[in-house]
């Protein structure tokens, strides 16, 4: 079966927010996570978007814009090796910031 | 000098606290470095511990680490959409080989152990920086100062960024990683010791093939705690990204499988998590020392994917980078030359033994993955439809069919290459 075919198949619909909802995050001022805005309009895949376990990233089609959730990130580094320019500058966040595991 | 010590541990997982720990015994000093609150404040895994290799750093651990349950059945759930076949080792009265723990629990106990050992711990700090004069490292930099020591040992996890700004790692390939999401589900104690079949204070470890995962490099696995069941699955990186998967959905998927949603019913989720695993083997370890410089744990990219062993080699292996480091701070030397002895111990213990010998095997499995994990899940569990059936087909026509079937479902030297590539990995482990 193609590929394509078999995923619009998947009745699977995930809330992610509430799976979300429940983990602890510090929030920082500024994101510890910068792609290059310049190479993200020229990308086709935007494997950011759907990579994501935490969904940091959404693509705003009318902006043209990354918008980047950065609150939410478990720090788990996929997007910085997924990304199809390797393009993102990823970074921890500061100490004291970011995701706390309480079960982890 | 201000700041300096004998050994600065970056990352304070089971594998730098091992090191750290092994130091201070040593009668060295040792700073332990966390970015996070506490000790697997952002860590995760499955997940459960061995009980010979943590005796080997906390010898009498059983008495007082926070420990869940302790592993008496190991049940294999191959699944495919919807129907799934299992083989379940169930061993009880035997030593324990494993507990199920709690990593942001268990890591903050091992780390206090450290502690009372002499092991400096300094948490919510994250190491920007390795500080590096004349080839050598010298120490590391936080955002807020320099710390100086004689050797840095890095246990940064499988992302390494200071592994590979020394040079010692290159930037990791998604297939090289499989991407971990994570749920801790609340069931009462008694709902999990009737639906696992398990006695007080006993666990048991689901490990599940295919599913939402069929055709892919990936795994699910579900873990009993004393009151809640850790489920989740890794897939690898690259799988994701070729066929556009969200993990949490792939998760989701796994959970309301016919075979797998009766274990969860009427659960409630108390933490959802997410993490990279190590998957590239011994092919693509970094290097694992240079001058002053020591790679240990996840940083090393030392996990053992077919056995689910990462924490193990992790405090092993830090044990091991501990024991070097002593002995370079003894001869005042710490050339790369002398802190070569760590890769000789790994190499003579069964770290780098069983990394060479399972080294050809995720090559093999991510290219035979369509049918190792897709086809022949579904071949067997047509195999064991067809022998339950009862419908008035005469039994041999239908064993005729399916032998057949296997000969003309894909071509032949599909087949030959699945035979092939089994026989590599066979070869490959007991050679």
């Amino acid at each position: 079966m193609p590929e394509n075919e078999k995923n619009t198949e998947k009745k699977i619909q995930s809330n992610i927010d509430d799976k979300l909802f429940k983990v602890k995050y510090v929030p920082d001022d500024e994101p510890h996570l910068k792609p290059d805005e310049s190479k993200c309009l020229i990308c086709d895949s935007k494997v950011c978007t759907y990579i994501c376990p935490a969904h940091v990233y959404e693509w705003d089609e009318e902006n043209k814009k990354l918008i980047i959730g950065y609150e939410n990130c478990m720090e788990c580094g996929a997007c910085r090796i997924a990304c199809e320019h390797k393009c993102i500058d990823w970074n921890y966040p500061k100490g004291t910031k970011g995701v706390t595991f309480k079960q982890g | 000098m201000k700041n300096k010590t004998d050994v600065i541990v970056v990352g304070g997982g089971p594998a730098g606290i091992s090191a750290a720990i092994t130091i201070a015994r040593a009668g060295k000093k040792v700073v332990l470095i966390e970015r996070g609150s506490f000790s697997g404040s952002k860590n995760v895994f499955g997940g459960a511990i061995y009980v010979q290799p943590t005796k080997e750093i906390f010898p009498n651990f059983e008495e007082s680490a926070p420990l869940e349950r302790k592993t008496v059945s190991h049940k294999y759930i191959m699944c495919t959409e919807t129907e799934s076949i299992s083989a379940n080792y169930v061993a009880r009265n035997e030593e324990t080989v494993s507990y199920s723990v709690i990593r942001a629990k268990f890591d903050r106990w091992m780390a206090q152990e450290a502690q009372k050992e002499g092991v400096v711990l300094v948490t919510e700090t994250l190491v920007k920086d390795v500080i590096v004069k004349e080839n050598k490292i010298v120490g590391v930099r936080t955002e807020l100062e320099e710390y100086f020591s004689d050797i840095v040992i890095l246990a940064d996890g499988v992302n390494s960024l200071l592994a590979k700004q020394v040079g010692l790692r290159k930037e990791i390939k998604s297939k090289d990683v499989a991407l971990g999401v994570k749920e801790v589900i609340k069931l009462s104690k008694e709902k999990i010791e009737e639906r696992f079949n398990l006695n007080d204070g006993e666990g048991a470890i689901y490990e599940i093939f295919g599913g939402s995962m069929l055709g892919m490099l990936g795994l699910g696995y579900v873990y009993t705690n004393k009151e809640t069941v850790s489920i989740g699955l890794g897939i690898s990186l690259d799988e994701l990204a070729k066929r556009k998967l969200k993990p949490y959905e792939m998760l989701d998927e796994i959970k309301s499988h016919p075979s797998i949603k009766p274990f969860l019913k009427d659960g409630e989720l108390v933490e959802y998590s997410a993490h990279l695993i190590p998957e590239g083997g011994y092919k693509k370890m970094p290097k694992l020392y240079a001058h002053g410089v020591l790679v240990v744990g996840d940083s090393a990219m030392l996990v053992n994917n077919l056995h689910w062993e990462g924490t193990n080699l992790a405090m092993i292996s830090g044990k091991l980078a501990g024991e070097t480091a002593v002995i370079a701070i003894k001869k005042g030397d710490f050339s790369a030359n002398t802190l070569s002895l760590y890769q000789k111990k790994l190499e003579n213990s069964f770290i780098l033994k069983d990394l060479k010998s399972y080294k050809n095997l995720m090559d093999i499995v991510h290219s035979r993955a369509e049918s190792y994990l897709g086809y022949y899940p579904h071949k067997i569990t047509e195999f064991f439809k067809m022998f339950t059936a009862v419908d008035s087909i005469p039994k041999r026509q239908k064993y005729h069919g399916f032998i057949k079937s296997i000969f003309t479902d894909r071509s032949i030297s599909e087949l030959f290459k699945d035979a092939w590539g089994f026989v590599k990995m066979i070869v490959g482990v007991l050679r």
